[in-house]
């Protein structure tokens, strides 16, 4: 965290309100996000409880696992929520428009263009919290081994029809968010805490209750009162106000409540089985679905509060202006969507339980590259992000008091125009360290050249200036004006390029084996099995 | 009657050994849940009884079998017979002398043993802490592996980190307390690493892996060796001091522990039952703190709120000191920032 941050949220304890860590919105939201809340049974590896799930905020759809140890309504539940995330996703897979990419020719062995479709627009999924996604990365791996029916007749358990396939789109959006930037699947308190410092730590900071507390706090009421009641708050019975965000339940809720209410089921249940005469098991099927009813009724009174914050979170975001390169990383995320449209289109088979050496140092080499071009585009993007880097010394703003025109010494001379400048930064700037500006969004590049006694420092612009001897018109800056430079480049440069997975070199596990199980094979399934 | 340590208590100590008023109290036994209610700042921890069952299920399965599928997790096909010895004693010293016992026993039989729920000892700060695991095998070579069951899923090979950090902690605080005892039977030695078990991907089938602990172990123990200082922590204190949770009242309480100073980190809050007590604390005082270990480190000489922001906007503070310096050049950039929305 840099001192401007840990600034804004001593103020943010001082005035009782969050602070803005940003100007404008740094992440991409879609006009129809699909918010999901998930909860789940305490103890179970991904045995779920319920969620919510919609895109209208007026009307989620809830979806209830009565009895979370019973295999059959957990199927049940995973294909109502293939039934509500599917159709979703599916909107986004037929508008295309059409884009070039680089390909390498398999025969010729160079770069030609290719061209190819890529999703107009992309489905987005907001969780609450990192736990949520977790939770959808957990789904996702419960879920993309199993076999349907159709698949493997034999299979003992066999998983709805449209099981596996939201497996492999939940594992696509968990592995996704892993790329910083991204924004295929967000959580509400990382999309807060990018943008407003509250007067708690980051630990408390992932409560999304207490963190809303601070940032849409109204009336007199401070921040901090109001994220202690959305913490501790409970009702004479013992139940928080403000539930917690999930997949994670109340213990209290858990062992007042659920419990009581799930063994009322389980007992309806039995009843109902042990019904002797129709008359009977009409009236024992009553009972059945007043508890679940009820089960139903507890699990909606700990998701809807969850509900109404995220969408609430949505809101306050949706006030800020997007910043200028937030589009360009959505495109990213529209290959990325695109790209796994395409593999399961072909009938490729799920994504391996573990990735192999190539893959998983590719995946490491993007998420690196996707980090640094984050921060480069965030500082570009946002002067109080900026900010933090001018205090850095890694970014300077400086005022352009005198241009001097100059040229190579090469047979046809390229213009090399002087600035001096003077900034009250201070960048950490040796001779010949080049630094970078944005002219009309791509970087133009000057290096130091020397400090004048008077403080000033004077530039060399090196490029973006057109081919002739004069300069392009606009391409060198003019006295007078304020200019952001950077000491760190704009768009992080590809590292080597890594082999491809048939020459994974033997000091990483050697080319895959074609011997090796099949990576496809769904997990042994045992009869007292949770998921 | 005080309250008897725990591993996990002991383990949490490790979370934060500047903290003076956490080791006095659990040194003194003191119950601090009790303790934080009456302060009027309840400790939010609490189990759902879904994972209570759920875990006492799978550690009756893992331990099924006589003990033969426990060793088959520890890599061991046909280890021929296999005690488990009864260790079933009244009140808890009986219980130790007899994990002492069976522990001897075993080891002098040569054969593999599984002693299921034994009770173990260790003195902190003058007074005996009670530890049960859940489980210790004894190797026919006469090494003693601690046996740690956990319910959270060990899914394609991996858990969660930040549990098994939690599960490795307390493992050691076993491992320590077997030392002693091995230190008196013959023949015996402690492995440093536990056989952590958890149910694998999805399943309720139990998988197994092999933990290094010895890097909680040594900090445990310096932890451990340190807690005997707590005289001295007492001695500091003014006369007539007392946690007496039942006879005091709730001011009486709040003056004792006010007494004692505390070094609240927000890590506390996971970890210790006073910790919503001391932040409220923290936060009164304005100690920067409470945002974060890390903000604390970041301000230098300043401690309070207060006092980072006066100096912050120019109102005191000495302009040469490099903390002072950077926050108003801080202030500056972030004020010139916001004012170009």
């Amino acid at each position: 965290m840099s001192l401007i941050s840990t600034l804004a949220r001593l103020e943010a304890v001082e005035s009782g309100r969050a602070q803005p860590l940003a100007t404008v919105r740094h992440r991409h939201l879609s006009d129809r996000p699909l918010v999901l809340v998930p909860l789940t049974t305490a103890g179970e590896a991904g045995a779920p409880l319920g969620a919510l799930v919609g895109t209208d905020p007026g009307e989620p759809r809830l979806l209830v696992v009565a009895q979370p140890r019973d295999r059959d309504l957990r199927f049940a539940f995973l294909a109502d929520l293939a039934e509500e995330v599917l159709p979703y996703v599916d909107s986004f897979t037929d508008v295309v428009e059409a884009a070039e990419r680089s390909e390498t020719d398999p025969e010729t062995g160079k770069k030609v263009k290719v061209e190819v479709d890529l999703c107009a627009d992309a489905p987005q999924v907001i969780v609450p919290s990192r736990a949520g996604i977790e939770y959808v990365r957990l789904l996702g791996r419960s879920m993309r081994f199993r076999r349907t029916a159709e698949q493997d007749p034999e299979t003992p358990f066999p998983a709805p029809p449209r099981v596996p396939l939201l497996g492999r789109w939940l594992t696509h959006f968990g592995e996704r968010a892993r790329v910083p930037g991204s924004s295929l699947l967000l959580s509400a308190t990382d999309l807060l805490n990018r943008h407003w410092a509250t007067g708690q730590s980051s630990l408390e900071d992932q409560h999304l209750g207490a963190l809303l507390a601070w940032i849409d706090a109204d009336g007199p009421e401070s921040g901090a009162e109001a994220a202690l009641r959305a913490e501790l708050g409970r009702d004479p019975q013992g139940q928080l106000f403000c539930p917690p965000a999930g997949p994670a339940t109340d213990p209290a809720f858990d062992n007042r409540l659920l419990a009581p209410a799930i063994e009322r089921f389980d007992r309806a249940r039995q009843a109902l089985a042990s019904a002797e005469d129709g008359e009977s098991a009409d009236e024992r099927l009553g009972e059945l679905h007043v508890a679940e009813r009820e089960i139903r009724r507890l699990i909606l009174s700990q998701l809807r509060p969850t509900w109404d914050a995220v969408w609430r979170s949505v809101e306050l975001l949706r006030e800020l202006p997007a910043g200028e390169r937030v589009a360009d990383r959505w495109t990213r995320d529209r290959w990325s969507f695109t790209g796994h449209r395409d593999r399961i289109v072909a009938g490729e088979p799920p994504q391996p339980r573990r990735d192999d050496a190539v893959t998983a140092a590719q995946k490491l080499a993007a998420r690196e590259s996707a980090q640094s071009q984050l921060e480069a585009q965030e500082a570009l993007d946002d002067p109080l992000v900026l900010a933090g880097r001018r205090l850095a010394g890694e970014a300077f703003v400086a005022e352009v008091v005198e241009v001097t025109m100059a040229w190579s010494e090469s047979k046809r001379p390229s213009p090399r125009p002087l600035l001096t400048v003077r900034t009250d930064d201070r960048p950490h700037l040796g001779e010949g360290t080049k630094v970078y500006r944005s002219l009309e969004g791509k970087p133009q590049t000057a290096e130091f050249v020397r400090s004048e006694e008077d403080g000033s420092l004077v530039l060399r612009i090196t490029d973006r200036m057109g081919r002739s001897k004069e300069p392009a018109p606009g391409s060198v800056p003019e006295k007078g004006e304020r200019i952001a430079w950077t000491l760190f480049e704009h768009d992080q440069r590809v590292g080597a390029k890594l082999p491809e997975r048939e020459e994974t070199p033997w000091t990483h596990g050697g080319p895959p084996r074609s011997d090796t199980p099949d990576p496809e094979l769904p997990d042994a399934v045992t009869p007292e099995d949770l998921l | 009657m005080p309250h008897p340590l725990d591993a996990r208590a002991l383990a949490a100590l490790a979370a934060n050994p500047g903290c003076r008023r956490r080791a006095l109290l659990d040194g003194a036994g003191v119950d601090k849940t009790a303790l934080a209610s009456k302060l009027g700042s309840p400790a939010a921890f609490g189990q759902s009884q879904f994972a209570f069952m759920r875990g006492n299920a799978f550690e009756a399965k893992v331990k099924a079998d006589g003990g033969r599928e426990l060793l088959r997790l520890l890599g061991i096909a046909e280890p021929g017979t296999v005690r488990v010895p009864e260790l079933a004693a009244a009140g808890p010293e009986g219980r130790v002398a007899r994990t002492a016992l069976a522990l001897r026993e075993a080891t002098e039989a040569g054969t593999w043993a599984l002693l299921d729920h034994p009770l173990l000892s260790l003195e902190v700060a003058g007074s005996p802490a009670h530890l049960e695991p859940d489980a210790v095998v004894v190797h026919p070579d006469g090494r003693w592996t601690v046996v740690e069951i956990k319910s959270f899923p060990m899914i394609d090979g991996a858990a969660d980190a930040s549990k098994v950090g939690a599960a490795a902690r307390q493992s050691a605080v076993y491992v320590l307390a077997l030392e002693r005892v091995a230190a008196l039977t013959r023949g015996a030695e402690v492995a440093h690493s536990v056989l952590l078990v958890c149910p694998k991907d999805f399943s309720n089938l139990p998988t197994a892996s092999v933990v290094d602990v010895r890097k909680q172990l040594s900090v445990t123990r310096r932890q451990l060796a340190r807690l005997t200082r707590i005289e001295e922590i007492a001695a500091a204190l003014p006369d007539g001091v007392t946690f007496d949770v039942e006879g005091c009242s709730a001011r009486e309480l709040e003056a004792a522990v006010e007494s004692v100073p505390h070094a609240y980190a927000p890590e506390c809050l996971s970890a210790c039952e006073l910790a919503f007590h001391c932040r409220e604390r923290a936060r009164g005082a304005g100690a920067v703190e409470a945002l974060g270990r890390s903000v604390r480190g970041e301000l230098g000489g300043l401690t309070t709120v207060g006092d980072v922001l006066a100096a912050a906007r120019g109102e005191e503070g000495d302009a040469d000191d490099p903390t002072v310096e950077a926050l108003r050049r801080a202030a500056a950039l972030r004020a010139e920032a916001l004012a170009c929305r």
